[in-house]
């Protein structure tokens, strides 16, 4: 029989968490209540006796100096309502493993399959409150009913049954479901339906192509011989669908398509992966010869890049959008978690050393009514950062760059983007760290966590829009210490030297790690029957397929196999032997004796028809012009209070950002730690000097005027903040993610041809920047479908695109903070303002449309960097901060109050172009702009290595504590204490 | 001068063994060995072996049972293998033989959770006090002043008068099983670290300089001999003075990082002893 421990913090010590949930039931929901006390709840599940119950009761489970336990009784206390939410069956419950860890050391019993420790959380809540209420805050804030269940009881009910009745989220099954066969001889209209039933999102093209495979006789005759029938099974059939969906191969980047700009004539673009992103970074390899830092681009699960002589640099951003709309806290953990595992599984396998998040959401004080099947964006908002948090600090690697975008179309779908770099050793065991292979014979392994339902189509479900009905398979949740003790424990066997190859389960799981690492063999030979699983009940294709977290794959040589088994069991990570690696040139899975798939690996991997779409892309104008500001102080504070402007240090405080003792920049800097840093700068190795910077650039807004200038400015503003902290313009390597809305036209969407259009657009402007700056792109990711149909209602996000970008800082100390140093320091405006306020923050914050999209000029923006660069390294700089969203305006005062000094600048003297009004030169948002301060006696060094380019000096950073401007007409037209302004800057989301 | 050997003991989430361990190296130590607990089980490293124990910061096992809770069980119950011993026996009997422990974040919260900190008696070791939740509810990173107690018998402040240093944690608040016990840390000047007013300089309760609310601003505490000692800061992640967040505006006094102090006060300790 199961029992249930329930922790409760004693008397006179702070429940804080409760404060804290307290705080937000008042702020995002408007229920005032008196006090909010949370206890932890154990239902064990296994054979123990009431002596043991009371031992974990009395120490196991609860720290004796603040808290105390009841034991399947109500643990008393005033309250007027009981909220116990836990979580459904098959949820991934890490306070439940660890606690079971610790129980079965405690009791010596080893639990039998099917016991466990299951955890729940009760909320007592005090204050006239109503049922109704209790209830609102239960569904809209306490639990998520996708993944948790919840009970609601008022005190008299409880004192009535004693506590909260015993439930085990046990999953129950019976036996193994069997395998099947599934006809495709079936009408154009049944394929697609079937397609579509089993959410395989294939196309009929793609059922066309699998079913002409199977009618071929020598697979027909292969397929006798092996005892298959001849219609595919549901697992290849499964696989199939798996590997080629557009999570994995990127149809829509690789599609062939008939692009239309204006009225020109039409032309047809052959994989916009291969003409944009990999076609600028082969022109840029080759123009840099000797100078070239790649390593390893494209092809593994993350970009390498040279450090230095004796290691390698592992970067990449993945996205986490769809589970992060469903459960923002366990889709963005998972994200973070994820992509962990993607530098981690790179070349032999990296040691994790940095993380960086943007996440993209619609504004948490939303008022207006969320559609039904949404969540509210202060609820994604504040779960995005915990599962970011949690999945960040647990794992010991720090948070050090990142941002926040606002835009009320992220309400159908937050964008969560999580990156992780790695440092990988040049050479490991004599062969270079960036390249592994897998060698026939060598055994496949699973290490990590087992398999459940969890994440079953994922891959085809991110490859689709939400709507009402989505499935919560799609959710799990991540566990970071299952991860850091596998990754501990690979760490080890990569230094021994046990495996041949490394890969991570993210996307397609086991039939997407052992598909793609059988392609270094030619083949396969995958047993399921040994495979580690959560609970009983999974069919074949399920345990293929699921995309449970914390799974690595490896090739392991037959002979290294007894000590790898033997170094994991020690680890406490489990190992499983799932078969070999072969030359067979068949992908064949079985199961307890029986073969269930067997998959040519050439139609596997090579088989999928190339996709064929429609693209046009029309100019648009639109014209407006808003009034001037009445009063240009108050438009300041202002400009600084918007949400994608003002302070993230809600965020960055509660993300670990020193761990590794490498945050040589960190990202809040300043007099008083809370000023904006440009990028953040780390040291990797402890005993070196030399550092890398990581920035990114995002302008989504920009898209609604141009999406070739929305990606060329956000190329241009990564690089710009890797410059402004020191970053050599000629040692960096970028990372392309896009987020688009659904580009495929039909006739739910009927502007999909112009949404591919725009993504032509966006490839072609990061072409022409990267190439003209020489910025090699490493690795990417695409997730094309960020769409919500809610009632027929479609909520389509911007299309934007995230630029990340590694930059080498040859010496710490020629890194560069953006804040004003000294009172009587110089500060000079380098770049030329245009009026570029189309889609500014300016005018969004006025209301007004039309105007010019922000413009990419690369040749004198390049010319401008590496001079910044000269001069940061000849040390002539004391602050370097660069113009982004809120122009020049913005800039200059984040580098005053940061600095806790004023400043005293003069419009008239910024270098320019047609410009004529006050307004228009301070919140223009033209890229390659930055503002410096600078000791008096550096000034001639410093005009040297600038001349002949636009740089001017426009004042002087001041004592006194005021921001004062004078217009272009040589008037004060702003005069604002820095306190004032700083403070409108951090309130907003000080949450 | 015997040779100094120092084990930094790693795994389930421990996540600053590597910069622990530099700061050993740094400091002057002979021989540094991070190893994961697991190899402690096995009986491939012996605690014996070494003069000075770092229990490093981290999130074992994620904080689960509050923190270090579970890695407390682990100690408590996990026998050496082939043995009979529980590694808290081999725990307990290094901290006896009048060697160093010194427990960083994490590593503070497990010698408070197994009480071996503050151990007032020096008898069988009782938990009196713990870390509990941040009273601002959160983790929070973000660099505090350290007023150091020139009375305490602690090795590892020695000749420190103040220290900035980051802190990095969500379950830092210092809280006693009652009055008496802090009483006594007091009276023994067992509180050798406290946060303190960046202005006046006296230990305070108001935050943020109080990141989370510890009782009498208790930011770390040692045991009556002064050896064993654990602090919720972060001095191993002050090892050179560009650690430090405003090493651009105000010139640091060296370039070392002044977190290493900590580190050479042990390794001399153990050097003269």
């Amino acid at each position: 029989m199961a029992h249930r421990i329930v922790v409760g913090l004693v008397d006179g010590i702070k429940d804080a968490p409760g404060d804290n949930i307290k705080k937000r039931i008042s702020s995002e929901l408007g229920i005032e209540v008196d006090r909010v006390r949370i206890r932890e709840v154990y239902t064990i599940d296994a054979g123990l006796s009431r002596e043991q119950l009371e031992m974990l009761a009395g120490s196991v489970l609860i720290d004796p100096v603040i808290q105390h336990a009841g034991i399947d009784s109500a643990l008393g206390g005033d309250f007027d309502y009981l909220v116990e939410v836990g979580l459904r069956p098959g949820v991934t419950d890490n306070v439940g493993r660890t606690a079971q860890e610790s129980i079965e050391l405690a009791t010596g019993k080893t639990f039998a399959p099917g016991e466990a420790v299951y955890t729940s959380r009760q909320y007592l809540l005090s204050g006239g409150l109503s049922r109704e209420q209790v209830e609102k805050m239960t569904s809209e804030l306490l639990y998520n009913r996708l993944i948790q269940q919840a009970v609601v009881l008022d005190a008299e009910a409880y004192c009535r049954s004693d506590g909260v009745a015993v439930s085990v989220p046990k999953v129950t099954s019976v036996g193994r479901p069997e395998v099947e066969t599934v006809s495709l001889e079936l009408s154009d209209q049944a394929l697609t339906a079937l397609s579509r039933d089993r959410v395989w999102a294939l196309s009929l093209d793609e059922m066309h192509a699998i079913r002409e495979h199977y009618r071929r006789s020598d697979i027909s005759l292969s397929r006798e011989q092996f005892g298959l029938p001849k219609d595919p099974t549901d697992v290849e059939l499964e696989v199939l669908a798996q590997t080629w969906s557009e999570h994995c191969k990127h149809k829509i980047f690789n599609a062939e398509i008939n692009y239309r700009e204006n009225q020109d004539q039409p032309k047809t673009i052959v994989s916009l992966f291969d003409t944009y992103i990999r076609g600028a970074t082969q022109v840029v390899r080759a123009r840099k010869g000797e100078k070239d830092i790649c390593l390893s681009v494209f092809r593994d699960n993350a970009g390498v890049v040279r450090f230095n002589r004796d290691w390698s640099l592992v970067f990449k951003v993945e996205t986490h959008n769809s589970p992060s709309a469903l459960d923002p806290y366990g889709g963005a953990l998972t994200g973070i978690v994820g992509v962990n595992r993607d530098p981690f599984g790179t070349g032999q396998g990296a040691r994790l050393i940095f993380n960086t998040d943007v996440f993209c959401f619609a504004s948490p004080f939303r008022k207006e009514p969320v559609p039904a099947g949404l969540l509210h964006p202060r609820r994604v908002l504040e779960g995005v950062r915990m599962g970011v948090e949690h999945g960040g600090n647990k794992s010991g690697i720090p948070t050090i760059n990142g941002s926040v975008v606002f835009d009320e179309r992220y309400l159908g779908k937050p964008l969560v983007y999580c990156g992780t770099a790695g440092l990988l050793p040049a050479t490991i065991h004599n062969r270079p760290g960036h390249e592994k292979k897998a060698v026939a014979g060598d055994r496949i392994f699973m290490v990590g966590g087992r398999i459940g339902k969890d994440g079953i189509h994922g891959a085809t479900f991110s490859s689709e829009e939400l709507h009402e009905g989505s499935p919560a398979t799609a959710v799990q949740i991540g566990d970071p210490i299952t991860q850091k003790r596998m990754t501990d424990f690979l760490l080890q066997a990569r230094d021994e030297d046990l495996y041949h190859c490394i890969t991570d389960n993210g996307a397609g799981g086991l039939s997407s790690s052992v598909g793609e690492m059988a392609c270094d063999t030619g083949g396969c030979n995958l047993d399921l029957t040994q495979a580690p699983l959560k609970y009983a009940g999974l069919a074949p294709w399920e345990i293929l397929l699921s995309e449970a977290q914390e799974r690595m794959t490896l090739a392991v040589a037959a002979d290294r196999a007894e000590r790898f088994i033997e170094l994991a069991g020690r680890y406490q990570v489990e190992a499983t032997d799932l078969g070999c690696f072969d030359d067979s040139g068949w992908f064949q899975v079985s199961d307890h004796g029986r073969i269930v798939a067997l998959l040519q690996m050439e139609f596997l991997h090579e088989g999928l028809p190339r996709m064929r779409l429609e693209a046009r892309w029309q100019e648009s104008h639109i014209s407006g012009i808003p009034d001037e500001p009445l009063h240009h102080g108050d438009l300041l504070a202002a400009m600084l209070g918007r949400l994608n402007i003002c302070s993230k240090e809600y965020w960055v405080r509660q993300y670990d950002h020193e761990v590794q003792a490498g945050s040589v920049l960190k990202p809040l800097v300043g007099a008083r730690d809370d000023g904006p840093s440009d990028a953040a700068v780390f040291r990797p190795l402890l005993d070196s000097p030399e550092a890398v910077a990581v920035s990114h650039g995002i302008c989504p807004r920009y898209s609604d005027l141009d999406t070739y200038h929305m990606a060329a400015c956000a190329v241009d503003e990564a690089v710009r903040n890797a410059v402004c902290v020191g970053a050599d313009p000629d040692e960096m390597a970028g990372l392309d993610n896009f987020c688009w809305c659904d580009p495929i036209e039909s006739e739910k969407n009927p502007d999909g041809a112009f949404k591919l259009g725009q993504l032509v657009r966006a490839n072609q402007g990061l072409y022409d920047v990267c190439v003209a700056y020489g910025i090699p792109c490493i690795s990417g990711k695409d997730s094309m479908k960020n769409d919500a149909v809610i009632e027929g209602v479609r909520i389509s996000i911007p299309p934007t695109l995230l630029f990340s970008l590694v930059g080498k800082v040859p010496h710490v100390e020629r890194s560069i903070s953006m804040d004003f140093k000294k009172p009587g320091h110089l500060i000079y405006v380098l770049g030329t303002t245009r009026a570029h306020l189309g889609a500014s923050e300016y005018y969004q914050q006025v209301g007004a449309a039309g105007g010019l999209v922000p413009q990419v000029r690369p040749q004198e923006n390049l010319d401008l960097y590496r001079a910044l660069h000269r001069a940061i390294q000849a040390g002539c700089i004391a602050s370097c901060h660069d113009c982004s969203d809120g122009g020049l305006g913005v800039c200059v005062a984040e580098s005053a109050f940061s600095g806790d000094l004023g400043a005293r600048l003069e419009l008239n003297r910024a270098p320019k172009e047609n410009l004529t009004r006050d307004d228009f030169l301070l919140y223009s948002e033209t890229p390659g702009r930055m503002v410096v301060s600078l000791e008096p006696d550096k000034a001639q060094e410093f005009e040297k290595i600038m001349s002949g380019l636009p740089v001017a000096a426009v004042g002087r950073v001041t004592q006194e504590r005021n921001l004062t401007i004078l217009g272009l007409s040589g008037k004060i037209i702003i005069d604002e204490s820095i306190d004032r302004l700083k403070s409108a800057w951090m309130k907003p989301l000080d949450l | 001068m015997s040779s100094v050997r120092v084990l930094v003991l790693s795994g389930n989430g421990t996540n600053c063994e590597r910069e622990t361990a530099f700061a050993c190296k740094s400091a002057g130590a002979d021989v540094v060995d991070v190893a994961p607990i697991w190899d402690v089980v096995a009986g491939d490293k012996r605690l014996g072996d070494y003069q000075f124990l770092c229990l490093p910061g981290g999130f074992m096992d994620g904080d689960d049972l509050g923190s270090a809770k579970a890695c407390a069980n682990r100690i408590h119950y996990t026998p050496i293998v082939g043995t009979r011993v529980k590694l808290w026996d081999e725990l307990l009997a290094f901290v006896d033989s009048g060697k160093l422990v010194l427990g960083i974040c994490n590593g503070f919260q497990l010698l408070v959770k197994l009480g071996l900190l503050p151990r007032l008696d020096g008898g069988f070791p009782k938990q009196v006090a713990s870390l509990t939740f941040n009273d601002s509810g959160r983790f929070e990173n973000r660099w505090v002043e350290l007023g150091c107690d020139p009375k305490s018998p602690c090795v590892f402040t020695r000749g420190i008068e103040s220290l900035p240093v980051p802190v990095r944690h969500g379950e830092g608040k210092f809280v006693v099983a009652d009055k008496e016990v802090l009483s006594r840390l007091e009276s023994a000047h067992l509180v050798p670290v406290r946060y303190i007013d960046p202005d006046t300089r006296k230990a305070t309760q108001s935050y943020p300089a109080n990141p989370n609310g510890s009782v009498d601003g208790v930011a770390g505490i040692c045991d009556p001999s002064g050896r064993v000692f654990g602090l919720m800061p972060h001095p191993e992640c002050y090892l050179t003075k560009y650690d430090h967040p405003r090493w651009r505006r105000t010139p640091e006094p060296s370039e070392e990082g002044r977190g290493l102090k900590l580190f050479h006060n042990a390794i001399e300790w153990l050097k003269a002893s």
